[in-house]
C-alpha cells in the first residue's frame, strides 16, 4: 500500500517537450511509472522518446485514460496548466514549476475548492511510491520500498532524509514534497492524515522549514488525530530574519515563522524533533 | 522586492489611494523648490528601505523655506542609522518632500497574503503609528481582519465593517471604503505581497490619508510588471546577492567564516544549521539550484571567495538534476581560475557521484572528501579554526 499513487497510476507530462519535461518524463518512465502521454500545444500527434504528445490535456485524457499529471510548464503559464488538468478530469496534479506568482496560486486554490482534485506543489520535487511509481524529479535509486512515510517542504533535503532512511534499512511507503511556496496545494496535514490511514505506513518523517505556520498546524493535528509516530526536522535555525532563504515561502517576517517557534510547538505536541539534519533517520528508527 | 516610500506612493496614487501632496527630491535646491510649490510647512523624509527612520533623525518638519534648506542639507547624504539598518547605517540619496498634515487620529491599514487561508487578508487597527507586531503581541483584540474572496475581490460591506470597528464616523466611513478598495486594487494590480499604511491618518480637516507606507512586491510576478521591476534600487541591495541572482544563484550574506555551496534551499539551510551545531558559523547561504552549470558553480565560488572572512568552504551536493560530475568540473575550473587557497570540504551524493569524486581526486586540489554529513560539518569547522 501507499498513498495517492501506485503502479496503476497513469501519468501525463504537461510541458513534455521542454528541457526539464522531456528529461524527467524519460526518467519517470525508466523508473517504471506508466507515463502514458505528454502535452505540448501545437505538437499533438508527435512523439517524445516514444511518449505520444497531445495538444490539450483533454485529448490526452480521452486517449490514454490518464488520472495524474506532472507539470513542467514555465511559471507564467503554470497556473493555466493546473486548471487545464483539473478541467480535464485529472485527479492528481503534481506541479514541479518554481516561481509561480502567489496571486496565481491564490486564484488556482480558489478554483479547485470543492473539487476532488489533489494538487501537490508547486515548487516541489513531486511524489514517489518506491519501486512502483515516481512522479517528479527526485533521484529514483536512493528510494527503497518500506514502511516510512516522508513529507517535506524541501527537495534535496528530502533526498538527504530518504538516503539516510534507505541506508539504515528503512524503506518508504510514499515520499511527498509539498513545495517551498507560500501558497501550495497539499499541506502537511493532508499528507499526515493519509499516512495515518494507510495500513502499510508505520511511522512518518516530516521535514519543515522557516516561514508560515504549516508546521504548527501539523503539530496540533498530530497531537489530536494521530496514533502513528512522527519524527520531524525543521531547517533554518540559523536563518536571518527578513531574508527569503531560496524558497519563496522560507522567510521569517515580523519575528514570525522561526525554526525555534516551530520546534517548540512540535515538541509540545509530542513530536520528536531531530536537532541535526544528519540524524533524521536515526531519530525515527528509535521511535519504531 | 522592496521599494522606496516615494515609489510606493506614486503607485498608490495611480490606484486612487488618498495621499498628502508630495514629491521626491535628490538635491537641496530641488527640495526647496518642491516645498515652495507644495506649500509650507512640509515634512522632509529620508528615502531608505529600512524602517524606524524618524528615530534616526531621518524625518523632520520644516516650517520655512530656510528650514527646508538646512534640514535637506543634513539629511541628503547623511548616513542614517535606524534600528533596522544595523550600526553601519544607510546613505540617504533622496528625500520625499510632503505637505505637513494636522493629525487628529492615527490608524493602521495593511494587506498581506494569509498563507494558511490562501487569501489576501486586510488588517486594520486603531493603534496606528506603532509597529503592528507590537500591537499584535500587546492587544490583539485591537486588530480587525477581513479575508478577501479572490473571485469577487474586496466588497463594500467588508470595508464598512472595518470602518465601524475602527470607530470612524460620518464622511470618514466612505473615505475609508474608497481608500481600502483602492489599496486592494493596487495589491492585485501590482502583485504586491505586502502593503502597510502606517499610519493612515484622519486629519483635522476630516481627510483620511496614507501618511507612511511600505510595499513589498512578489518577485515571482515581476515578469508581468516590467515597469515595477525597474523600481529596484541597487544601492539598497547586497551587491553579492544581486550578482548571484543574475547567475541563477540564491545567495545571502551572513556573519561567519565558513562558506557554503549547496544545491537546494532546504539542504542549504540545513547545512548552515549543522555547521552551527558543530560549533562553527556559516558566512553565507547559497543554493546553486537544480539547473546549475559549470559556469554558475564557478560564479558561486567567486562570490563566496570575495568575502575575505572565509576560512573554509563546505560543498554539500545531493545530485538529482544537478549531476555530481558537472559540479566537480565547476569546482576544479573555479579553483584553477581563482586560485582557491582555503580548504574545501566536499560532500557529494546522488547522480554520477563516482564520476564527480574521480574528477576531484585527479585535480590535485586540496580537497577533503567526506560522505558523512555530521563528520563533514565537523571537519569544515576544524579546518576553519
Amino acid at each position: 500500500m501507499s498513498i495517492w499513487i501506485d503502479k496503476n497510476t497513469k501519468v501525463i507530462v504537461q510541458g513534455v517537450t521542454g528541457q526539464a519535461g522531456s528529461f524527467h518524463a524519460k526518467a519517470c518512465k525508466e523508473y517504471g511509472t506508466q507515463v502514458v502521454g505528454g502535452v505540448t500545444p501545437g505538437k499533438g500527434g508527435q512523439n517524445s522518446d516514444s511518449i505520444p504528445i497531445f495538444n490539450t490535456v483533454q485529448d490526452a485524457v480521452k486517449q490514454t485514460k490518464a488520472n495524474a499529471s506532472v507539470i513542467f510548464v514555465p511559471a507564467p503559464f503554470a497556473a493555466d496548466a493546473i486548471l487545464e488538468a483539473a478541467e480535464a478530469g485529472i485527479q492528481l496534479i503534481v506541479c514541479i514549476t518554481e516561481g509561480i506568482p502567489t496571486l496565481d496560486m491564490i486564484q488556482v486554490k480558489e478554483a479547485l475548492k470543492g473539487s476532488n482534485v489533489r494538487l501537490i506543489g508547486p515548487n516541489c520535487p513531486g511524489i514517489i511510491t518506491p519501486e512502483a511509481c515516481k512522479i517528479g524529479i527526485m533521484p529514483g535509486p536512493i528510494h527503497k520500498k518500506g514502511k516510512i512515510g516522508v513529507v517535506s517542504r524541501s527537495g534535496t533535503l528530502t533526498y538527504e532524509a530518504v538516503d539516510q532512511l534507505t541506508k539504515k534499512g528503512l524503506g518508504q511507503t510514499t515520499c511527498i514534497g509539498i513545495g517551498g511556496d507560500p501558497v501550495n496545494g497539499t499541506s502537511f496535514i493532508d499528507c499526515l492524515e493519509a499516512f495515518e490511514k494507510d495500513p502499510e505506513t508505520q511511522a512518518i518523517v516530516m521535514i519543515g522549514e522557516i516561514g508560515g505556520t504549516q508546521e504548527e498546524e501539523a503539530a496540533e493535528f498530530i497531537q489530536s488525530n494521530m496514533k502513528k509516530k512522527v519524527a520531524a526536522f525543521i531547517a533554518g535555525m540559523t536563518a536571518p530574519e527578513g531574508k527569503r532563504m531560496g524558497h519563496a515561502g522560507a522567510i521569517i517576517s515580523g519575528g514570525k515563522g522561526t525554526a525555534k517557534e516551530k520546534i517548540a510547538k512540535l515538541e509540545k505536541c509530542g513530536v520528536v524533533v531531530s536537532k541535526s539534519p544528519a540524524t533524521i533517520a536515526a531519530t525515527i528508527s528509535k521511535l519504531i | 522586492m522592496k521599494i522606496h516610500e516615494y515609489q510606493a506612493k506614486e503607485l498608490l496614487k495611480k490606484f486612487g489611494v488618498a495621499l498628502p501632496a508630495g514629491r521626491v527630491a535628490s538635491t537641496v535646491s530641488e527640495a526647496k523648490s518642491t516645498a515652495e510649490e507644495i506649500g509650507l510647512p512640509v515634512v522632509v523624509k529620508a528615502q531608505i528601505h529600512a524602517g524606524g527612520r524618524g528615530k534616526g533623525g531621518g524625518i523632520k518638519v520644516a516650517k520655512t523655506s530656510s528650514e527646508v534648506e538646512s534640514i535637506s542639507k543634513t539629511i541628503l547624504g547623511m548616513n542614517l542609522v535606524t534600528p533596522q539598518t544595523g550600526p553601519e547605517g544607510k546613505k540617504v540619496k533622496k528625500v520625499l518632500i510632503e505637505k505637513a498634515t494636522q493629525i487628529k487620529k492615527e490608524f493602521y491599514l495593511g494587506v498581506v497574503v494569509d498563507r494558511a487561508k490562501s487569501r489576501f487578508v486586510m488588517m486594520a487597527s486603531s493603534e496606528g503609528g506603532v509597529e503592528i507586531e507590537e500591537v499584535a503581541a500587546r492587544s490583539p483584540e485591537k486588530i480587525f481582519k477581513t479575508w478577501v474572496d479572490p473571485t469577487v475581490g474586496l466588497q463594500g460591506f467588508q470595508t464598512r465593517q472595518l470602518a465601524f470597528q475602527l470607530g470612524l464616523q460620518g464622511d470618514a466611513i466612505k473615505k475609508f471604503g474608497n481608500l481600502a478598495l483602492a489599496l486592494y486594487r493596487f495589491c492585485v494590480g501590482s502583485d504586491a505581497s505586502l502593503v502597510e499604511i502606517n499610519p493612515m491618518v484622519l486629519t483635522q480637516d476630516g481627510d483620511l490619508l496614507a501618511l507612511d507606507c511600505k510595499v513589498n512586491l512578489d518577485d515571482n510576478a515581476l515578469f508581468r510588471h516590467p515597469d515595477l521591476a525597474k523600481l529596484l534600487d541597487p544601492d539598497e541591495e547586497d551587491p553579492n546577492e544581486l550578482e548571484a541572482k543574475e547567475h541563477g544563484l540564491n545567495y545571502i550574506s551572513l556573519n561567519g567564516n565558513i562558506g557554503c555551496l549547496v544545491n537546494g534551499a532546504g539542504l542549504a539551510m540545513a547545512t548552515m544549521d549543522i555547521i552551527k551545531l558543530a560549533g562553527g558559523e556559516p558566512c553565507n547561504f547559497l543554493d546553486v539550484g537544480g539547473g546549475a552549470s559549470q559556469e554558475s558553480v564557478t560564479e558561486a565560488f567567486k562570490i563566496i571567495l570575495r568575502n575575505t572572512k572565509v576560512k573554509a568552504i563546505f560543498v554539500n551536493i545531493f545530485g538529482g538534476i544537478l549531476r555530481c560530475d558537472i559540479l566537480a568540473n565547476g569546482i576544479v575550473a573555479a579553483a584553477k581560475e581563482l586560485g582557491v587557497k582555503v580548504p574545501l570540504v566536499v560532500r557529494l551524493l546522488g547522480t554520477n557521484v563516482e564520476l564527480g569524486k574521480e574528477i576531484l581526486k585527479k585535480s590535485g586540489l586540496n580537497i577533503i572528501s567526506e560522505d558523512d554529513f555530521a563528520m563533514a560539518a565537523k571537519k569544515v569547522v576544524e579546518v576553519a579554526r
